[in-house]
């Protein structure tokens, strides 16, 4: 095979790079594989480097190439990605994929309605970030291949994700993806959806129409990889047209576990600033809480970007909590337990709770239609709360499952 | 050169640089007798009167010394990367077509990769202290004429006192001193907090030259070397780049996996029932170390606990601590920001300390064995609980030994490391260098969870129902390698050519570090 061009690179380079890799491939007529290869982690890998190189090599059927790989300690998912991606670049018809084995850690699905309070941003082509994410024990890690990807570098992200989806344990995170903007993401499914992904996030969203067109695709490559696990899909309201359409596009597929609101971009379509406060949001806020709840799903609220004010996140988690969202966006890992800290039930809310949940235990059992807490009679709706509260406190350990003996 | 087994099990020279060596026995195993090393002889009528010792430079103070060719020089570090007098007498040295020398500095820092050229042109032999950087690289290549003696800062003061390492002259960087000689280090424009790491030094060699960029009116008052130890003074316009005197590992690390580990070891220490009033603990510089400390603090302040001494490697928040009446005590070993020496200056229970209280093993006692938990960093740590530290998996020499040998000592000794550094694992089948024997190690915290020492039953009895994943250390090698995609190789080396040996506190041979083959 042999594109138009002979030379191509990919991967990164510098003093200042870590867990990462370069790769240059300049095609050439005869002379067989050559590689130079600079590695940090030469004396400990070198020759499993070079096996690898060489193996890829093969696969992609390069016989007469000069390969340069400058190499920072890039794991071999990385390293996989980067070559693969230099291949691509000179032959960008191929179809053949180099693909790593699943490891057996991240065989897990999750659930439409697993608890989601936390998840963890993670930028596409940032590989360094990616390991260890999962050891701070967000409910999910999101690869970001939309806005925190350069252009120029999308190619590089949608393979880095791919292999990282495969080789990189999430430790029970929920595994998301963010796709891009419609239809542009359409294109990031088929690096996605065989490679077990358990939620996609739509950004942008401002149609039924757009989650349809998602769904047929999914159901199309689901059907083509023989993909059995669940795939759920949270779209994520960043306009005011997205805000008025929330309940529309809540409702557009069963597969929907979520809506996120995303107020940087929501802001800036409305023309105004975002503010600690939140007062120009409050609308596309309640919007979507009413929007979510009315089609039996998840409201999750937007990211709160001063990763050095944790106290600024937990009021900003509280007042979230007090507006219906039962989840946030994380930028940064020491965020989490803080937000988990935040959405968990007080002691209070768990008495009430227990004692409502006991109550109706109570009536059920002697078959009456009404429920009673000393004078006070209890509204369905309000047991139905006081169920999600002990349901969040067993998964916080407030409470252990068997508080009822206790 | 003939090597031999050790009761590590590691392969030790029995001679080295013409002495003889004994190889390591176990811990606490080895116990030298007979009388310390003494100094010469002086007579107080052989110097001036009126006090003043000055003399008019460093050539002159060399030469007033007798300075000649095979003779031993020390120095110290606690000018770190800043020092430019160590570089400034290698270059009189070489000036006096002197030849041989031994340098027995108490460290080394990039800044002296200086002397390369000496090590090159025979000026100097070899180094007996830790060879860091551009150093570690020049003596791992092979290229140092003698070979390198690694050892803690206890293990110094240990050499010296069974004269096993006779210094012939010592030169002492001092920021403050008067034209007697009595010096500090915690005030003048080149402050660097302690110099203790100088006492030995000062009380050992036949000659001690103070050099000092802020010569004071005697007294120098209050003195950490005294002036009766020593021989000459110069001073000279500066001691180097007092931006870079104090440590540049002071600023607490953003990295969330350090943070996450930081914070295991406090809640470990919490948990553990470590953490009650009137404990006490050692955590040096270092971005996981200050982390660690924050961590600390809050627990202790939640559970109201009050520490009664802290050891340092004295920084800011450990002054915070003992401003804000965490401790009563900061038993300091060096100073590693400008906030740790100004505390030394202005409160009382900022305490100065030096390798002879510390970490003496020679000492009737010392305090590093007083402690309850010390935190410490390693390059490597193995499935049997040994650890390295000074060098990398790739062969290299890059750290010294400093403190850490010493404070294996404490109560419950806990290695705050990643488990991998980019792609290279840090938990591995075995060392590359052995520097702490497993026995001492209890407990290893890492950002995937902790691996106690199977010998400490206690320990893992009291964390049975943390939060924080207990690992099997065999287990986290396990994850590691998978991680990084199979057991690393080991660096190739030249078995034939030891051009560095590790002691143990008690001056065995501990290992040998041989010479990389690229």
């Amino acid at each position: 095979m042999r594109g138009r061009n002979t030379n191509s690179s990919a991967g990164k380079r510098g003093d200042s790079v870590r867990s990462d890799c370069y790769f240059e491939i300049e095609l050439k007529n005869s002379g067989g594989v050559k590689l130079e290869i600079k590695s940090k982690v030469e004396s400990m890998y070198g020759e499993s480097i070079k096996e690898m190189i060489l193996d890829m090599s093969k696969f992609f059927g390069l016989k007469d190439a000069i390969i340069l790989c400058e190499d920072y300690g890039a794991l071999p998912f990385v390293m996989a990605a980067r070559f693969e991606l230099a291949v691509k670049r000179l032959f960008p018809q191929t179809k053949k994929e180099y693909l790593l084995p699943i490891i057996e850690q991240n065989l897990y699905s999750t659930k439409k309605d697993q608890l989601r309070r936390s998840r963890l941003y993670l930028p596409g082509n940032e590989p360094k970030f990616f390991v260890n994410a999962g050891l701070h024990s967000p409910d999910g890690i999101i690869l970001d291949l939309e806005d925190s990807v350069a252009p120029t570098e999308k190619d590089a992200a949608q393979l880095l994700v791919r292999n990282a989806l495969r080789s990189v344990d999430f430790y029970n995170a929920e595994r998301m993806v963010r796709i891009n903007q419609l239809p542009k993401g359409l294109d990031d499914l088929k690096y996605i959806i065989p490679h077990n992904v358990n939620v996609i996030l739509v950004p942008k969203c401002e149609s039924a129409e757009q989650i349809h067109q998602l769904e047929k695709e999914v159901e199309k490559l689901k059907k083509q990889h023989k993909v059995k696990n669940p795939i759920y899909f949270m779209p994520i309201i960043e306009s005011a047209l997205g805000v008025i359409k929330s309940y529309e596009i809540a409702t557009a597929s069963k597969n929907n576990c979520a809506l996120a609101i995303g107020l940087e971009d929501y802001t800036a379509d409305i023309g105004t600033q975002r503010t600690n406060e939140g007062r120009e949001s409050i609308f596309a806020r309640q919007m979507l809480v009413n929007a979510a709840k009315a089609a039996g799903i998840q409201a999750i609220d937007t990211v709160f970007s001063d990763t050095s004010d944790m106290e600024g996140l937990r009021q900003s988690v509280l007042e979230a909590k007090s507006l219906g969202f039962e989840g946030k966006g994380c930028i940064h890992p020491r965020q989490i337990q803080v937000v988990h800290e935040a959405f968990a039930p007080t002691t209070e809310e768990i008495e009430k709770a227990k004692k409502i949940v006991l109550a109706f235990e109570e009536a059920e059992k002697k078959g009456l239609g009404v429920v009673s807490l000393g004078s006070k009679m209890i509204d369905p709706p309000v047991v139905k709360r006081a169920q999600r509260t002990i349901n969040l406190a067993m998964m916080n350990n407030q409470i252990s499952r068997d508080w009822r003996k206790q | 050169m003939k090597l031999v087994k050790n009761a590590a099990g590691r392969l030790v020279p029995t001679e080295v640089n013409g002495q003889q060596q004994i190889p390591f026995q176990g811990i606490n195993k080895y116990k030298p007798s007979g009388n310390k090393a003494k100094p010469p002889i002086r007579s107080c009528i052989d110097y001036p009167k009126d006090g003043n010792k000055v003399v008019k430079d460093l050539k002159t103070a060399l030469k007033k010394a007798g300075l000649k060719d095979g003779m031993t020089i020390s120095t110290h570090h606690h000018l770190r990367n800043g020092d430019a007098v160590t570089n400034m007498l290698f270059d009189v040295v070489k000036e006096m077509g002197v030849k041989n020398i031994h340098w027995f500095p108490s460290a080394s820092f990039p800044v002296h990769s200086h002397l390369i050229k000496y090590l090159e042109d025979g000026t100097i032999h070899h180094i007996e202290g830790s060879m860091n950087g551009p150093l570690g690289k020049f003596t791992s290549e092979g290229k140092m004429k003698g070979v390198g003696v690694l050892r803690s800062h206890g293990g110094r003061y240990q050499s010296i006192q069974d004269g096993e390492v006779h210094i012939d002259i010592a030169v002492i960087a001092a920021p403050t001193s008067d034209p007697f000689g009595n010096a500090t280090g915690d005030r003048g424009k080149s402050a660097c907090g302690l110099i203790g790491f100088a006492l030995g030094d000062s009380e050992y060699a036949n000659r001690v030259i103070v050099v000092t960029d802020n010569l004071v009116h005697f007294p120098c008052v209050p003195w950490q070397i005294q002036g009766n130890n020593v021989d000459y003074v110069v001073e000279v316009e500066s001691l180097g780049d007092p931006t870079k005197i104090v440590s540049g590992t002071t600023e607490v690390t953003k990295s969330p996996d350090r943070l996450l580990i930081a914070e295991y070891v406090a809640q470990f220490l919490d948990e553990a029932g470590i953490m009650k009033n009137g404990f006490s603990f050692q955590a040096g510089a270092g971005g996981t170390a200050l982390a660690f400390a924050i961590f600390l603090k809050e627990r202790m302040k939640k559970k109201n606990v009050k520490a009664r001494f802290i050891r340092g490697g004295s920084t800011k928040y450990l002054v915070q601590m003992l401003e804000d009446g965490l401790t009563d005590y900061i038993l300091d070993g060096q100073t590693f920001d400008l906030e740790g020496v100004r505390s030394m200056r202005e409160n009382d229970g900022h305490v100065n300390t030096s390798p002879f209280t510390s970490y003496n093993f020679h000492g009737k006692g010392n305090f590093a064995s007083m402690v309850d938990a010390a935190i410490l960093g390693a390059t490597e740590v193995d499935i049997n609980f040994n650890a390295n530290v000074v060098t990398h998996s790739d062969g290299y020499l890059l750290h010294g030994i400093g403190g850490w040998q010493n404070c294996l000592y404490s109560k419950c000794t806990i290695l705050a490391i990643p488990s991998f550094r980019d792609r290279i694992p840090v938990i591995v089948d075995e060392v590359t260098t052995l520097c702490g024997p497993g026995e001492l190690i209890d407990v290893i915290a890492t950002e995937r969870g902790l691996c106690i020492n199977p010998k400490r039953k206690d320990l893992l009895k009291a964390m049975k129902n943390s939060s924080i994943p207990i690992l099997d250390i065999k287990d986290l090698k396990k994850q590691v390698d998978e991680i990084c995609g199979g057991a690393p190789a080991k660096p190739k080396v030249n078995k034939e050519k030891v051009v560095a040996i590790i002691k143990w506190v008690d001056g065995t041979v501990l290992d040998s570090v041989f010479q990389v083959v690229k």
